[in-house]
């Protein structure tokens, strides 16, 4: 029965194919565009004459002698200091998505096993706060920040982002530990076993999962951020995205195009790859809210 | 779990948003009832052989005195919502007395910056919203229909848009559609017209910004879609199969209504993450013509001579109010889920 509904028609098929192609140009081309560009000089990449010179390497041809040119990466890697930018956001994404695991798992774990009703509305309020704008709390961070002198470094930024966090980890790991049989930890509690212990030896072997899909959220956001980091940290301690946008405009960078390209791609180079890996649990993650209602 | 270790596990986390979530919109607050200080004016005499002149100065030390002594700046109570670049109640009271025809009110208050922001927020989210959720719908169907073996390489190159930054987001798509890119050069051959370009007229930009705001939010409305595909009964389809409906029919009848809910769910998302559209604009280099809430309050913090506490903080106010507008069907939804649950 099943073979006979799922049987598509050739036309169908064929249709449905060129719509899969051309959807797939839409939301992957661009970025093949810029990787190809990278290796071009901002003539080429940027021509007023000719767009087939992006293709050909025209003027990178004349500029270094070759087709294709390092120039940009080793620039900016160089003289842009991106290298000091990439060392920052690993430094705040590693320390993010730990931070915010740690807080995470032990605060969902009290959610789904208390029966309370107060659970309800500590909930009800981390929607709330996970629904602000970031930018309207980073307007309420600046003037206290100031004024304590801590803002610019690491440090700061970091904890911002782990309470900006804390609304989605939460209510994902209490939608994983939900999920979680109770007889498990409640027969360690029989036992003999305190709260943490039961946490400890029984609850956390069997978290990794929704772990994994937790920190993959916490990493994406520390990544990606430009908001809180742009505003929170000196031009010194940017993190790779407010870097690219810094070699857009200011005047110390004087509008490096090429530098903004080149850092583009090796920005999202690894935030791709890691997707690949962790693909399923991403989607898993995505939809945890949304399908059950 | 009894309430102390309840507290003890919930502390470090509740601790975190309290001090980095609440109170910021507190202090917000707090800023929006505050404005800048007055600069202290003196009058100094300048004497030389021609004669004597008053200038009029700014008395540097006193002002930096009234500045360390009151931070925040003085208290104006409500008086920044109200003024030229908020809700500009005087401004529309004026141009309300003095119009000749709805349409040159409707101009001028257009053109005041919170109204013209709002504009461009609330076109932005609704015109993002809908076609999202029809096209992720779409590429749902057809990638449900591949073969197992080229789904996963698929669903990967479809959710490459949603994971990149909005800011790489727009800077990748900026570099193809600007005039000297691939295909703003290529629409000007198209058209013949070499001044043809994205920055040409206002509405040129906003539409774009549209198309990348669409871009950016399909691969979520595919992702979730697609994952409820896979939980339409299959009873239905085949008794449907049977009394000879069409596909199109089982798809019409059968799917769509069993994905109603999670179609509210993905536009409700939708409206509220597009809301705060920011970082497009800047990826786009499109403040000239198209601002919304949260880029005005990136300007004021952006400020080069002040930082304009209070300005952003009362736009960070109003925002928020647009927020809960918004966050209420969401909430109410989530109330009843809960309900259900006990």
């Amino acid at each position: 029965m099943n073979q006979t509904i799922n049987k598509y028609s050739k036309q169908i098929i064929i249709v449905n194919s060129i719509f899969i192609l051309f959807w797939l140009t839409i939301s992957i081309f661009p970025f093949i565009w810029t990787l190809w560009g990278s290796f071009k000089v901002k003539a080429d990449f940027f021509s007023r004459a000719d767009w087939t010179y992006a293709l050909s390497g025209f003027n990178t041809l004349i500029e270094t002698g070759a087709t294709t040119t390092f120039k940009a990466y080793l620039e900016s890697w160089t003289e842009g200091e991106f290298g000091r930018a990439t060392m920052n956001t690993m430094i705040v994404t590693v320390s993010v998505v730990s931070i915010s695991l740690f807080l995470g798992t032990l605060g969902a774990y009290a959610l789904s096993r208390s029966t309370f009703k107060y659970t309800f509305y500590i909930l009800i309020i981390a929607l709330i706060f996970r629904a602000m704008p970031h930018i309207t709390l980073v307007s309420g961070y600046l003037f206290p920040f100031f004024q304590l002198n801590i803002w610019g470094i690491l440090p700061t930024t970091i904890i911002v982002l782990v309470a900006i966090n804390q609304p989605f980890t939460l209510w994902l790991l209490y939608s994983f530990f939900k999920t979680v049989p109770k007889e498990l930890d409640e027969s360690a509690l029989i036992d003999g076993c305190s709260y943490f212990q039961a946490f400890r030896y029984i609850i956390m072997p069997v978290m990794w999962p929704g772990v994994v899909t937790a920190g993959l959220f916490s990493m994406m956001l520390a990544y990606n951020d430009f908001t809180v980091t742009a505003l929170l940290l000196n031009q010194h301690n940017y993190t790779m995205v407010p870097k690219i946008n810094a070699y857009l405009g200011t005047v110390e960078y004087g509008g490096n195009y090429m530098w903004a390209v080149s850092s583009v791609v090796s920005a999202t180079a690894p935030l791709f790859m890691i997707i690949w890996f962790f693909q399923k649990q991403l989607i898993s993650g995505l939809t945890a809210g949304a399908v059950k209602g | 779990m009894p309430h102390r270790t309840f507290i003890w596990f919930i502390l470090p986390t509740a601790l975190a948003m309290i001090l980095f979530i609440g109170l910021p919109i507190v202090s917000s607050f707090f800023q929006s009832l505050h404005i800048e200080n007055e600069q202290v004016l003196m009058e100094v005499e300048n004497c030389d052989p021609f004669g004597c002149t008053t200038n009029v100065r700014v008395d540097v030390e006193a002002t930096e005195k009234i500045e360390a002594e009151n931070p925040l700046g003085r208290f104006n109570g409500f008086g920044t919502y109200i003024d030229r670049n908020h809700l500009a109640f005087d401004e529309i009271r004026e141009a309300w007395d003095n119009k000749s025809s709805i349409g040159e009110f409707k101009d001028i208050v257009l053109n005041l910056p919170f109204y013209k922001a709002l504009l461009f927020t609330l076109t932005f989210c609704f015109a993002v919203t809908p076609p999202v959720i029809v096209l992720g719908f779409i590429v749902a169907l057809s990638v449900n229909t591949l073969a197992k073996s080229l789904k996963g390489l698929i669903v990967f190159g479809t959710i490459l848009p949603m994971i990149v930054t909005p800011l790489i987001g727009s800077l990748v798509l900026f570099w193809m559609i600007d005039s000297q890119g691939i295909i703003g050069a290529s629409i000007q051959i198209l058209f013949d017209d070499p001044n043809l370009s994205l920055k040409a007229s206002s509405n040129l930009t906003w539409i774009t910004l549209i198309i990348y705001g669409i871009w950016h939010n399909t691969p979520f409305a595919f992702v979730v879609f697609y994952a409820a595909l896979q939980t339409v009964p299959q009873d239905p389809l085949e008794a449907a199969y049977i009394d000879g409906a069409t596909r199109f029919e089982r798809v019409r009848f059968i799917v769509i209504p069993h994905l109603y809910p999670v179609a509210t769910f993905i536009m409700l998302i939708c409206l509220m993450d597009n809301f705060r559209v920011f970082e497009p604009i800047i990826g786009f280099s499109a403040e000239g013509v198209a601002q919304s809430l949260s880029w005005m309050i990136y300007q004021d913090l952006r400020n080069e001579n002040k930082m304009l506490f209070g300005s952003a903080g009362a736009t960070s106010m109003l925002t928020i109010l647009g927020i809960a507008f918004l966050l209420t069907p969401v909430l109410i939804r989530t109330w009843k889920e809960f309900k259900t649950e006990r």
